[in-house]
């Protein structure tokens, strides 16, 4: 019961925050608007009893990511608007497709989710030979999903290199 | 209710009220090692030794006159105090000052990754302060300090991650218990990763040799120039807090926390049992907590002497001990850690 009205509140608290970011003119404002949003998310996973992707989503992406996100900001003058704010109907049609493509997807994946039995992360987990949060993430990381994890890894690390090489053009 | 609300709230109270009593009389002391340090006596006006000059100056605080200037934008100029000091504050709830249940509020599983993430968010409240001051001095001194706080979090994060391998555990509480199995501190086994984290942790609160962000020569005070009265106080107290926090994950981490010293002077010489006529039980007498707060003053009085002797790094400097230096060598830490733990245990 009291897990559901948390969940409810804290649901409407991010979609508010979520349009907060993109109506707010103050770019600075939309940032930390993000950031309460972010946090918002953290709170979510603690209800659902993952603490460690909570106190990550924190790390990374409030502590982090926004981070970088504030000081871009800060540096880049935003106080005019850019030219292809003026004529805001020109993306209109664009953005519209866009964010139908997003809601089916969703929508779709609701579906998918309910119509199938517990997902296999889900089952795997019940299954992993370790308790506890953090244990059991690490044991499907190197174990069912190594994979991916390591795709994911050498992902970043070609985003580093290009970061790199776009910087400094002669090494 | 009594478990779940009333103890809590009694000891998130006591915490609260001791962590902000003690930095006051921080900053005392501070005055006060400092002034020993250049020959001079500090503050003895106020009271016995000056010992009152802690009431004093937040008195003074309090009553200075609290101006926004016109141009500042007034919201993010009045969040961003508070946007530092709540973290530092928060990250208490996780320190266990002693070995009893009594003596922390809680323990969570991720304590030690609770505890990195949420002083991650405190160098909001110093960009914001920057930025909405609308002033030079402060915004280039809230760059400065956002780019050194990054910088050197990564370093510290990193180095935590040996510590957390050696212990096996996040729980804050449950790395303290995992010295105590092992009998050695985590500082001698890891005494790299304890000079990085101290390193770091200077760096992370602003302290000489970091100081950049509040170089008073080069930004006439940082990016808390436009800010008086209260909310230049809450900085302050949000800085020094942060002080604490250091010292007592430190403490945690590396010495022991609550854990009385020489746990294991048999099993440094087992076969002579050269000490064995050192009958150290009587050390269990003395409360864990009083260990605990015995050994973060150690550390306190480190970053004050630290501060009197060092003189402060050039940027660049600071960017290359940071990035070329630190995180290298946290690095190397975390694989030979790794190797050792997984190969020769």
């Amino acid at each position: 019961m009291v897990e559901t009205i948390v969940f409810y509140t804290l649901s409407a608290l991010i979609l508010g925050l979520g349009v907060a970011v993109i109506t707010t003119p103050n770019t600075v404002h939309s940032v930390l608007f993000l950031v309460m949003n972010f946090l918002c998310v953290a709170v979510i996973y603690v209800v659902l009893e993952a603490e460690f992707l909570a106190v990550i989503q924190v790390l990374v992406y409030a502590g982090g990511i926004v981070v970088l996100y504030l000081f871009v900001v800060m540096l880049v003058n935003l106080k005019r608007d850019p030219e292809a704010h003026q004529d805001p109907r020109r993306l209109s049609l664009v953005g519209l497709a866009l964010a139908g493509a997003v809601l089916l997807e969703l929508a779709g994946i609701v579906v998918y989710s309910y119509s199938r039995e517990p997902s296999a992360p889900v089952a795997a987990a019940a299954a992993s030979p370790v308790q506890g949060n953090v244990e059991q993430i690490g044991w499907l990381l190197y174990t069912d999903y190594l994979i991916p994890f390591e795709v994911a890894s050498v992902l970043l690390l070609v985003a580093m290199v290009g970061a790199i090489v776009l910087a400094k053009r002669e090494l | 209710m009594i478990d779940l609300v009333i103890i809590p709230l009694f000891k998130i109270a006591v915490v609260l009220n001791g962590v902000l009593v003690s930095v006051t009389f921080m900053v005392l002391l501070e005055r006060k090692v400092i002034a020993w340090a250049q020959s001079r006596l500090g503050p003895m006006r106020v009271g016995p030794w000056g010992v009152l000059q802690a009431i004093v100056d937040p008195i003074k605080l309090i009553l200075k006159e609290d101006i926004t200037p016109t141009k500042a934008d007034k919201w993010m100029f009045t969040l961003a105090p508070i946007l530092s000091l709540v973290p530092a504050l928060v990250v208490f709830s996780v320190v266990p000052f002693g070995g009893d249940a009594l003596f922390y509020i809680t323990d969570i599983n991720v304590g030690l990754l609770f505890i990195i993430s949420v002083t991650s968010i405190g160098v909001y409240g110093i960009i914001l302060a920057g930025w909405a001051s609308n002033s030079k001095y402060p915004l280039l001194a809230s760059l400065r300090a956002a780019a050194q706080l990054i910088s050197y979090e990564i370093a510290v994060t990193m180095t935590l991650v040996s510590v957390i391998l050696t212990a096996g555990t996040l729980s804050m509480v449950g790395i303290v218990e995992a010295q105590q199995e092992t009998g050695f501190w985590f500082g001698f086994v890891q005494p790299v990763a304890f000079v990085l984290v101290f390193i770091g942790g200077l760096a992370e609160t602003n302290r000489i040799p970091f100081d950049l962000p509040e170089a008073e020569q080069e930004l006439t005070g940082g990016f808390h120039t436009e800010y008086s009265g209260m909310r230049f106080a809450l900085f302050f107290l949000a800085e020094y807090a942060n002080m604490i926090v250091i010292a007592a994950v430190v403490t945690a981490l590396f010495w022991g926390g609550w854990l009385r010293p020489f746990p294991s002077v048999d099993a440094l010489f087992p076969s002579v049992g050269a000490l064995s006529f050192l009958n150290l039980a009587f050390l269990d007498l003395i409360p864990s907590w009083v260990w605990f707060f015995g050994k973060m003053f150690v550390f306190l009085y480190l970053f004050i002497w630290i501060r009197a002797t060092l003189p402060r790094y050039r940027y660049d400097q600071l960017m290359r001990i940071g990035w070329k230096v630190l995180i290298p060598i946290a690095l190397a830490n975390i694989v030979v850690t790794a190797v050792v733990k997984v190969w020769l245990l």
